[in-house]
């Protein structure tokens, strides 16, 4: 018998996350918005495509492309379903952009933007690899997430 | 080119540009250069001491005819707390071009955003020192007379040294054939020589011993020994990276020993003498390919 959670009227569904990505989709989730909203984490559902796959609902809440490309940094394969009136009214697969600006914090400790305000960005080198604009070194979309 | 922050924002067009620039620039007489940035101001800022690379970007604009302005951090206001940007926007509006080391990577980036009129790199911490890299890739193509094709050896801590992985990125762009050679424990980072090899389809070697056997040219950095935790390990591994005279026993006649200086054990004095070292003609070069870069980028 499956497991049973609340479905939501208004908020959205991530769905098809790789099994085990779930949590870093929620800990983006959390940082990014006051979780005051009501969020759900199912892990290891069944999926036709991946086998299992987690899902993450969260309550109240529609994502900004900001957000939406963080989560694409953790489940590259991730999609977004909007709801509303408890019903789908959008759906779209997250998408890695070839330029992140403005929301990721450089991991190397000595890249001038952790020294100065220095807006960061980086640049999509492929699916394992982000280089930072300003200290070009290369970082897995985990480190960076 | 409006700025020079690093190797990667460069097209080999853009190389070739500057190489062939620092050409006309070394054969040009001091009288004629002089009245190219003539009624120019360039600044350098150092934010941590290079007095080779320094007083090489001073000669260079001396000889463009540019008047220079020292800004010394330690008795200027960024030891009170003002921010390198500010710093920045500040100096621009007083100067024509800013030449920047700073021991933060990325910080050329940074004010290169900032700054109205051109950005030299003069070294980003472990980053980037593109000046090193052009001086590097023209010293090459003048004592061989091409790139494409050759074969380099990089040796000494791959892992650390900068100037490799930039240089790693120069000789792909022209098509060299390159050696890596380090000890096992200092090995250039496997994705940058994937990255590399990718983009511009060279062949890359891996080595852990010297084997100069067919080799045109042979750069050399150090290795630090206070990179290995076993103290033993570490002098033992600069003994074998070491190249003296008996470790070129062998070596082609018409091999070029680059380093980019300054050199401590890894090359023995004796080597000095030896008509394949070319360092110090290496070192020179830095003036005509600066000269060119200078130029260059306040031509716009
Ligand atoms: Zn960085």
């Amino acid at each position: 018998m499956p497991l049973m959670v609340e479905k939501i009227s208004e908020g959205t569904v991530i769905d098809h996350i790789k099994a085990g990505a779930g949590m870093k989709v929620l800990a983006i989730l959390s940082d990014a918005y006051p979780l005051s909203k009501m969020a759900a984490l199912i892990m290891n559902a069944h999926s036709r495509k991946f086998g299992r796959k987690d899902i993450v609902k969260i309550e109240g809440v529609f994502l900004d492309e900001k957000i939406a490309n963080r989560i694409s940094l953790v489940a590259p394969s991730a999609t977004i379903n909007m709801i509303r009136n408890s019903k789908v009214s959008g759906k779209r697969q997250v998408k890695m952009p070839d330029t992140l600006t403005g929301i990721l914090k450089c991991p190397n400790p000595m890249c001038i933007t952790n020294l100065e305000r220095a807006e960061t960005s980086f640049l999509r080198v492929n699916d394992r690899h982000l280089r930072c604009r300003h200290c070009e070194r290369l970082f897995s979309p985990e480190e960076l997430a | 080119m409006h700025d020079l922050v690093s190797i990667r924002d460069l097209g080999k067009k853009d190389v070739e540009a500057v190489l062939s620039e620092a050409a006309r620039m070394e054969k040009m007489p001091p009288k004629k250069s002089g009245e190219l940035l003539r009624g120019k101001l360039v600044s350098t800022m150092f934010f941590e001491p290079s007095t080779r690379t320094n007083m090489s970007f001073q000669a260079a604009a001396k000889r463009l005819g540019a008047k220079l302005m020292t800004f010394y951090p330690s008795v200027s206001s960024t030891a009170k707390g003002e921010t390198l940007g500010d710093t920045i926007r500040m100096i621009d509006g007083y100067v024509d071009a800013i030449v920047l080391r700073h021991p933060y990577e990325g910080a050329a980036r940074y004010a290169a955003d900032l700054a109205e009129h051109p950005v030299i790199n003069a070294g980003d911490g472990g980053n980037q020192h593109p000046t090193q890299t052009l001086l590097d890739l023209y010293t090459i193509k003048k004592l061989k007379g091409k790139i494409s094709g050759l074969r380099v050896s990089l040796m000494g801590d791959l892992k650390h040294a900068r100037t490799m992985r930039s240089l790693l990125y120069g000789l792909g762009m022209f098509g060299a054939d390159v050696n890596l050679v380090s000890p096992s424990a200092l090995r250039m980072d496997e994705e940058v020589i994937r990255e590399t090899k990718g983009m511009f389809g060279i062949n890359v070697s891996q080595t852990s011993d010297i084997n100069l056997k067919g080799v045109d040219v042979l750069y050399v950095c150090r290795i630090q020994k206070e990179r290995f935790q076993d103290k033993y390990e570490g002098e033992k591994m600069q003994k074998e990276f070491r190249v003296d005279l008996e470790a070129l026993r062998g070596a082609p006649e018409d091999l070029a020993i680059l380093h980019p200086l300054p050199k401590v054990e890894e090359i023995p004095p004796e080597v000095d003498s030896d008509p394949r070292a070319k360092y110090f003609e290496q070192a020179k070069n830095g003036v005509p390919v600066r000269m060119a870069v200078l130029y260059l980028a306040s031509k716009g």
